[in-house]
């Protein structure tokens, strides 16, 4: 439009310039072609310039340029900016995007099974993959709620005992105040007892609940937020600071500032503040309360005994770096504390502060490397994630691709009407971008739908993150993605058939165009294929360890904790009133549950015990009755009894003990254990009291009431659980009434054990259906695609007398011979990754060749009846119907 | 009565457009206003209200020829388009309308 550039005057205008007549200011005119769209720039330029000349003859040259300016000045104003001269977008352009839409439309309603297809399956694809998004960004969130997040630690130890280092989050009380006064690196250091499980009781009120006993600097550590209440209020002895839910259960609607609780029956202490409760995703969700190191002291003999004592290691130090202190660098400094101290313990302690970014994603430790751990997952998941979007995907493009010929034809005509390749482009883009657009919306109801399920598989409170930008973001941005991706193939390719041999009837898609969706296919179903191995092995890996014998019988076996005074003092009185119930088979006591170890000690030597290595040997403190309550196998020898007197002084080992002795005659031989000789009377099976996935450590048995907090309950195995429960619960109640009757039984503590890897397991499963579902949903499409096109072909062939079967087996032939190939190369992979998986277990399932093979068998069973219903379907069509047409 | 509604100056320089016949373009019309009103007149705002009239539809306007005093460029000529015809007719009628309502006593009573 910018006729100026071209003008033949504008030589003209040089030549007056060059004869002295005056021109306006240079700066203004430039000013002017700057900022005034060019195709206003002619005319109003031309206006100004006879404006201009009129002045320069009426009024003189000063003031005709003065004017000039003011003019210039005067179309600063926004229609003179607007580059575009349309209105408004040219109605073309509108009318052509509404039409797209409404071919758009017209084809989804037209193949409504088609379009099922599509969006279902590729909101499935995005449900899944928004899932494991959340998921991971929960994951990946996890602590991050706590402000000092970057400069948080947790003391761990790497201990030797015999050739590998172990690693253990426990320690001695000393070091905290050691790590306070000498290394300047640590801004604060708090001691911290475990999550104790304590009953709270106000008034009539008994609760169980779990907590941690810190000390006054845990609170600003961790940035509790107080709701009400004074942060700093566990300075004191008798105080304790209760969460907001504890509150509410405790007290209602009251103010529960400056209420007393008893704990445990023993200590009353005052509430002194409320606070938020712990977030989900952080390590102290399970923390209810904070009640005051010094309390924990003064009401646990052992804790003062273990006060000056580094050897005794049950204690949790948290500890707060100071800004820019780096955590290799302190860990570094503090690692040999202990070995540098005074008689040093000979398996020989190394300290270190584990970040708190890393105490929930890389958890693992071997031979003192940290070895990952849930990072693992948040990678596979985010990796299959990826995938099953990719399978979603791919169906897409492959029934676009696979309908191409239907659409030939239109895109023949619009290229004659004439559209350019850049608008058929456009619009195969605005039709993918639609039904992406309506898998989003579906997926978000999807995942609305699933959460409460995902939420309790994965133990998560995870929910869509509605007020979150960067959620949005991510899930447009990838649904661009997934529009752009899976709708690239259909735009570039369809839009390059010449419309002259579409229209004249001669096109056909060559005989390699179906080679890509093949290779998609085959892509499918390799990721498919893989899931369903991988899943298969998981489950077989629990099912192989929840199989191995346990070494004592868990059924009708409830555990109590001793958790009062009462119970101890009446604890002769509490057994006679059970048995004479006639609900108990037999009660016996023990230090720690059964389903965990609760220690083990070095200090221990026997006839002929080598020199080399400090082997470590779990401690079970039990009573004379125990090994008949839980009725383990003996092997050898007897078990306790209140028969011998001397059974004080006797010890009952396990299998793996005797095995680490190296005892032929193992009765009647002398252990000696802290500085006290016991006898060996028995040997009794292996029991897992640990993890189900490795090797049962060398534990021994000793009688001792003194320590014992457990007690063991068999019921018995005449009368039904739920009666019997209740005869042991009005016994309990009677003798122990300041406590709520809080018991577990044994087989579901114990199958706790497999929480993670069940966990890992459902969600496996339930990808690998999501993904198998996904590919068989994309070959459904083909299949029917396929059967359609060859209609006339089989009509032929029936007229001329092929049988169903025959037909059958012509038409699944291919898609099996595809489904073989993703076996083929799937297999290899799904080995490859699932046996690093395994060997991370020393106690593991095998990958035997059947897996394969049944994965194998499945997988085609899955596609034959996918493609048979097609195929079976267009085989038993009247010929008649199918060669009438044309 | 459903129509576009003008402003005075709008209303001015489309009047002024009507009047100039196929010798509108910026700076006639300009000249003319300020013969007509004796007011001063910007061109900006004439190009910017005939701009307005033309989104509005009441005007057209093509490309005229170009003069050596314009530094050979070409003027845009206005005219008025039927809807510009219309609506000035409609705006004189309404006023004439309105004028011939006010009651005769009230008229002459009116402060000159």
């Amino acid at each position: 439009m910018n006729i100026f550039k071209k003008s033949p005057f504008r030589g003209d205008r040089r030549t007056v310039r060059g004869m002295q007549q005056p021109t306006p200011p240079r700066w203004a005119d430039q000013l002017l072609e700057w900022f005034c769209a060019p195709y206003l720039l002619e005319e109003v330029q031309g206006d100004l310039y006879e404006r201009f000349e009129k002045n320069l003859r009426l009024f003189g040259e000063k003031t005709a340029r003065r004017e000039y300016i003011k003019s210039v000045f005067g179309f600063i104003r926004p229609f003179a900016f607007k580059r575009n001269k349309e209105l408004s977008p040219p109605l073309y352009i509108q009318i052509m995007i509404s039409n797209y839409f409404k071919i758009a439309f017209r084809n989804l309603l037209k193949y409504k099974g088609y379009s099922f297809i599509n969006i279902f399956g590729l909101a499935a694809g995005m449900a899944v993959t928004m899932l494991i998004g959340l998921w991971v960004h929960d994951e990946l969130s996890y602590n991050k709620h706590f402000s000092n997040y970057d400069r948080l630690g947790h003391l761990f130890q790497f201990v030797k005992f015999d050739v590998e280092k172990a690693t253990y989050d426990v320690m001695p009380i000393p070091l905290a105040a050691e790590l306070r006064n000498k290394y300047p690196d640590f801004e604060a250091v708090s001691l911290s007892s475990n999550t104790h499980s304590l009953i709270l009781a106000s008034g009539e009120k008994k609760l169980v609940k779990t907590g941690n006993y810190v000390e006054p600097s845990f609170v600003d550590m961790v940035s509790v937020k107080m709701i009400t209440g004074n942060r700093n209020g566990l300075k004191d002895v008798n105080a304790i600071l209760i969460s907001e839910s504890l509150a509410e259960d405790l007290f209602g609607l009251e103010n529960p500032l400056d209420k007393v609780i008893k704990i445990d029956n023993k200590e009353s202490v005052k509430v002194v503040g409320v606070y938020e409760n712990f977030p989900y995703n952080t390590s102290f969700k399970e923390v209810l309360f904070l009640a005051p190191w010094s309390l924990y002291e003064a009401s646990r003999e052992n804790v003062r005994r273990d006060k000056d004592e580094w050897d005794s290691n049950s204690y949790q130090i948290y500890a707060q770096l100071k800004p820019g202190a780096d955590f290799d660098k302190v860990s570094a400094k503090i690692k040999d504390i202990r070995v540098n101290r005074a008689d040093p313990p000979a398996y020989r302690p190394e300290f270190f502060v584990h970040p708190m970014s890393k105490w929930h994603l890389y958890s693992n430790f071997k031979d003192g490397v940290n070895t990952g751990g849930l990072i693992e997952f948040v990678w596979l998941f985010g990796i299959i994630g990826a995938f099953v979007l990719l399978l979603a995907c791919i169906n897409f493009m492959n029934l676009s691709t696979a309908r191409s010929e239907k659409r030939a034809k239109e895109v023949g005509i619009r290229k004659a009407v004439g559209s350019v390749r850049g608008q058929l482009i456009m619009q195969f883009f605005s039709e993918s971008f639609l039904v992406v657009l309506f898998a989003f919306v579906l997926s978000i109801s999807i995942v609305l739908l699933a959460l409460p399920v995902f939420n309790q598989v994965a133990d998560k409170q995870v929910g869509i993150l509605w007020t979150n930008p960067f959620f949005w973001l991510t899930g447009l941005g990838f649904s661009l993605i997934t529009g752009l991706v899976a709708g690239s193939y259909p735009a570039f390719y369809l839009s390059s058939f010449q419309a002259v041999k579409v229209l004249k009837g001669t096109f056909r898609a060559g005989r390699f165009a179906s080679v890509p969706r093949k290779v998609l296919v085959v892509l499918q179903f390799t990721v498919s294929v893989t899931l369903i191995i991988g899943t298969v092995v998981v489950f077989r890996q629990i099912q192989y360890a929840k199989n191995r014998a346990v070494g004592y019988d868990r059924n009708k076996l409830i555990e109590v904790n001793m958790n009062t005074p009462e119970l101890y003092k009446h604890f002769k009185v509490l057994k006679s009133d059970l048995q004479q119930t006639g609900a108990v088979y037999e009660i016996g006591v023990s230090a720690g549950s059964i389903t965990t170890q609760s220690g083990g000690t070095t200090n221990i030597s026997w006839k002929g015990k080598s020199q080399q290595g400090k082997p470590l040997l779990m401690a079970n403190l039990v009573s004379h009755e125990y090994g008949k309550t839980i009725g383990w196998q003996i092997l050898q020898g007897r078990d306790f009894s209140r028969t011998f007197s001397t059974d004080s002084a006797a010890m009952i080992l396990n299998e793996s003990a005797l095995k680490l002795m190296g005892f032929k005659e193992p009765l009647n031989e002398i252990v000696t254990t802290n500085g006290r000789a016991y006898k060996v009377i028995g040997v009794i099976k292996d029991m897992i009291k640990e993890n189900p996935f490795s090797p049962v450590a060398p534990s021994f048995f000793i009688v001792d009431s003194r320590s014992v907090n457990v007690i063991l309950v068999k019921l018995s195995p005449d009368m039904p659980t739920s009666e019997s429960l209740s005869k042991v619960e009005a016994v309990f109640r009677k003798h122990n009434p300041e406590s709520p009757f809080v018991y577990s039984f044994v087989d579901e503590l114990y199958g706790k054990k497999f929480g993670d890897e069940e966990r890992i397991g459902k969600l496996a499963l339930f990808f690998t259906i999501l993904a198998a579902l996904i590919s068989c949903l994309g070959l459904f499409g083909l299949a029917s695609f396929v059967a359609e096109q060859r209609t006339k072909e089989i009509g032929v062939r029936k007229v001329l007398g092929a049988s169903v079967a025959h037909l059958w087996a012509l038409l699944s032939k291919d898609f099996v011979m595809l489904v073989c190939i993703a076996l083929l190369i799937g297999s290899p992979i799904a080995y490859y990754f699932m046996n690093q998986w395994v060997m991370r277990y020393n106690y593991r399932a095998d990958i035997s060749w059947w897996i394969f093979v049944g994965a194998g068998a499945g997988a085609l069973l899955i596609t034959l009846l996918t493609v048979s219903f097609q195929a079976i379907k267009a085989a038993l069509m009247n010929p008649v119907k199918s060669l009438r047409s044309e | 009565m459903k129509r576009t509604y003008l402003g005075e100056f709008e209303e001015i320089v489309l009047l002024t457009v009507a009047i100039m016949g196929d010798m509108a373009y910026g700076v006639s019309i300009t000249e003319e206003l300020e013969q007509q009103t004796g007011r001063s007149v910007s061109v900006s705002a004439v190009h910017a209200a005939l701009h307005r009239l033309e989104e509005k539809y009441m005007v057209s306007s093509h490309m005229g020829e170009a003069t050596a005093e314009r530094g050979g460029r070409r003027k845009r000529i206005f005219t008025l388009t039927a809807l510009g015809n219309r609506t000035l007719d409609e705006i004189r009628l309404l006023r004439n309308r309105m004028w011939e309502s006010i009651p005769l006593k009230i008229l002459s009573a009116l402060p000159r």
